[in-house]
């Protein structure tokens, strides 16, 4: 999914002279093509997040768009003063890109876990927080998000995901996009978790449990009629996110429902436990260890259906360890 | 038939307006900082007459040098001389840091001719440096001034922009630092000594110079020949004194925090030479 968005910024640049890139010494392999087509509008800050978030909000205020873009929590949680009161509160066109959102970075290790960013990112006023799940939506928001003229966290995927969604999608902030419909659950989603959570819904059309699914792609804003909806029109809601429990899309989707007033039938939150991992392995087996595989996902919804009551990610049993 | 020494017994006077503007500001919202807004009347008064090429009907001219106030929590000085040069109407000042007022503490961009908030140190020069990296690119003709303090070159921050801007010869980027050595806990040389800090700048590849930051002579001369060398970009650090022109804020910690209760106002404005309280 980077490759994508570094060849739709680069195609983007090419039309739009406003267009920088500003790193912090991050992007080996991916970012080359912008630097060689467009040196005057790339600057390496070296490893300074913080400069490099300041850097982004003074070119962008000279009338441009700056994009920072780097590994997991570096562009946002180093530098989150700089985003907050330098590029949010001036509402500067600000972009700032994180390459493996979740656990994406697997046996890294926790410095390269993004776990907690939706929820931070999404706290920021005239923030946009967008989590493409494949690569049709990752080039429609990389389209949507330089269109936008303010700040926008984006949230990509960090290898060969495949595609969730078949032909044309219909891309806008703040739209979810149906994936399928289906009237005993709704699976809301954001960003690549969505590839665990759509075998899922395929293995519970197998137990006759017909799914909605439901990618969420901009977590703010949310789209508040696909949440209202699901809650009326099937039997429960089932929020997926690869993300600490606390504060991501399950707390959005759950905040747009105690507003409105609506209880869904049920309610279940699949996401990580409020922990730090300790286990060290791939992407997909860390995703399995913690709750969030396809069939941890299957196993947890025929668990909730079974007991007919709502259950959330931080009253579930923790993973050992 | 005008000297060219004109423009100096105004300059001073301006100063002085500052400082009469500070400490009335300060004492009426019973507000902070006002050693740090006395301490650079005299910067700002240079700035704003002699230097910066920007204009009170219209503050957003494309072409306007721009003036980044790093240290933020001064920003009630920077209020005082932009209602002087009519930027806005001088009653906003008497609504400083009040309920439903016009001027929050640290200086907004809400504010007409305020390019940017701060108010947390070290977030003034990166982004000045991004609006000059941006216009050295775009071969603009303006400038760009960013005023730091002693604390704002505590921060990592500051240091990481310091490097970058020497790397990429922002000849078109001046930093003046209002050398008042004291912060918020002490004495800068006790907080975190910052000496020798001429040697530690010029090594980050930029030109350096030192003046009295009270003389509105020597800034002014030396911020003529800006840059200070072509291909670099320019520091000035400006010896000044803390709640300099007031006898009992002069040099003291306290006046970091704090402002003058009723009868300090009167001795003060008596001191800088202001008769109407």
């Amino acid at each position: 999914m980077r490759s994508i968005f570094n060849q739709v910024l680069v195609e983007l640049a090419r039309n739009d002279p406003r267009i920088y890139m500003v790193l912090a010494d991050i992007g080996y392999g991916e970012i080359e093509p912008f630097a060689e087509a467009f040196p005057e509008r790339f600057v390496n800050c070296g490893v300074a997040e913080q400069n490099m978030a300041g850097v982004a909000c003074g070119v962008a205020l000279e009338g441009n768009i700056a994009v920072t873009y780097s590994i997991a929590n570096f562009p946002t949680l180093r530098c989150l003063e700089q985003i907050r009161n330098d590029s949010c509160y001036h509402n500067a066109n600000v972009k700032i890109v994180i390459i493996g959102g979740g656990l994406a970075y697997g046996a890294l290790g926790v410095s390269h876990q993004a776990t907690e960013d939706i929820a931070i990112m999404r706290a920021l006023p005239n923030m946009i927080v967008v989590c493409p799940c494949d690569f049709a939506e990752a080039e429609a928001a990389t389209r949507a998000m330089i269109a936008h003229p303010g700040p926008v966290f984006y949230r990509c995927g960090y290898k060969k995901e495949p595609p969730i969604h078949q032909g044309l999608i219909d891309f806008q902030f703040g739209r979810a996009i149906r994936v399928r419909d289906g009237r005993d659950l709704t699976f809301i989603f954001t960003g690549t978790i969505g590839n665990q959570v759509v075998p899922a819904a395929d293995a519970l059309e197998q137990d006759g449990v017909h799914c909605r699914i439901i990618s969420m792609h901009t977590v703010k804003p949310i789209d508040r009629g696909a949440i209202l909806a699901a809650a009326a029109e099937t039997g429960g809601i089932v929020v997926v996110e690869e993300h600490q429990c606390i504060g991501g899309l399950g707390g959005a989707v759950a905040e747009v429902l105690a507003n409105a007033c609506v209880m869904s039938q049920r309610f279940l939150h699949i996401a990580l436990p409020d922990l730090y991992v300790s286990k060290v392995g791939s992407h997909e087996w860390l995703l399995d260890q913690y709750g969030l595989s396809t069939p941890k996902i299957v196993a947890a919804v025929r668990a909730m259906l079974n007991q007919g009551k709502s259950q959330d990610a931080t009253s579930r049993k923790q993973p050992e360890g | 038939m005008p000297s060219e020494q004109d423009w100096i017994e105004p300059c001073r006077r301006l100063a002085t307006t500052i400082r009469a503007h500070a400490l009335r500001m300060t004492h009426h919202g019973e507000s902070g900082h006002v050693g740090s807004m006395l301490s650079m009347a005299e910067l700002l008064a240079v700035l704003y007459t002699r230097i910066l090429r920007v204009d009170p009907r219209n503050p957003r001219k494309p072409d306007r040098d721009r003036f980044i106030l790093s240290k933020g929590h001064g920003g009630g000085a920077v209020y005082a001389v932009l209602a002087e040069l009519g930027f806005f109407p001088r009653d906003w000042l008497s609504t400083y840091y009040r309920d439903d007022g016009k001027l929050m503490g640290h200086i907004s961009h809400h504010v007409p001719g305020v390019e940017f908030s701060t108010g947390s140190l070290g977030h003034g020069l990166p982004v000045t440096c991004g609006m000059a990296l941006a216009a050295k690119r775009a071969a603009w003709q303006h400038r760009y001034f960013c005023l730091l303090s002693d604390g704002d070159c505590n921060s990592g921050a500051t240091w990481e922009a310091i490097l970058l801007a020497g790397h990429h010869h922002f000849d078109n980027l001046t930093v003046i630092v209002d050398y008042n050595r004291v912060q918020a806990l002490g004495f800068s040389k006790d907080v975190l000594d910052l000496e020798p800090l001429g040697d530690k700048i010029r090594a980050c590849g930029w030109a350096y110079r030192e003046v009295d930051g009270h003389d509105v002579e020597q800034i002014d001369s030396v911020l003529r020949t800006l840059p200070f060398e072509r291909g670099k970009p320019s520091w000035l650090t400006a010896r000044t004194v803390k709640g300099k022109g007031v006898s009992f804020l002069e040099n003291t910690v306290s006046c970091h925090y704090g402002s003058v209760n009723d009868a300090q106002l009167a001795q003060a404005l008596e001191e800088i030479g202001v008769t109407q309280p």
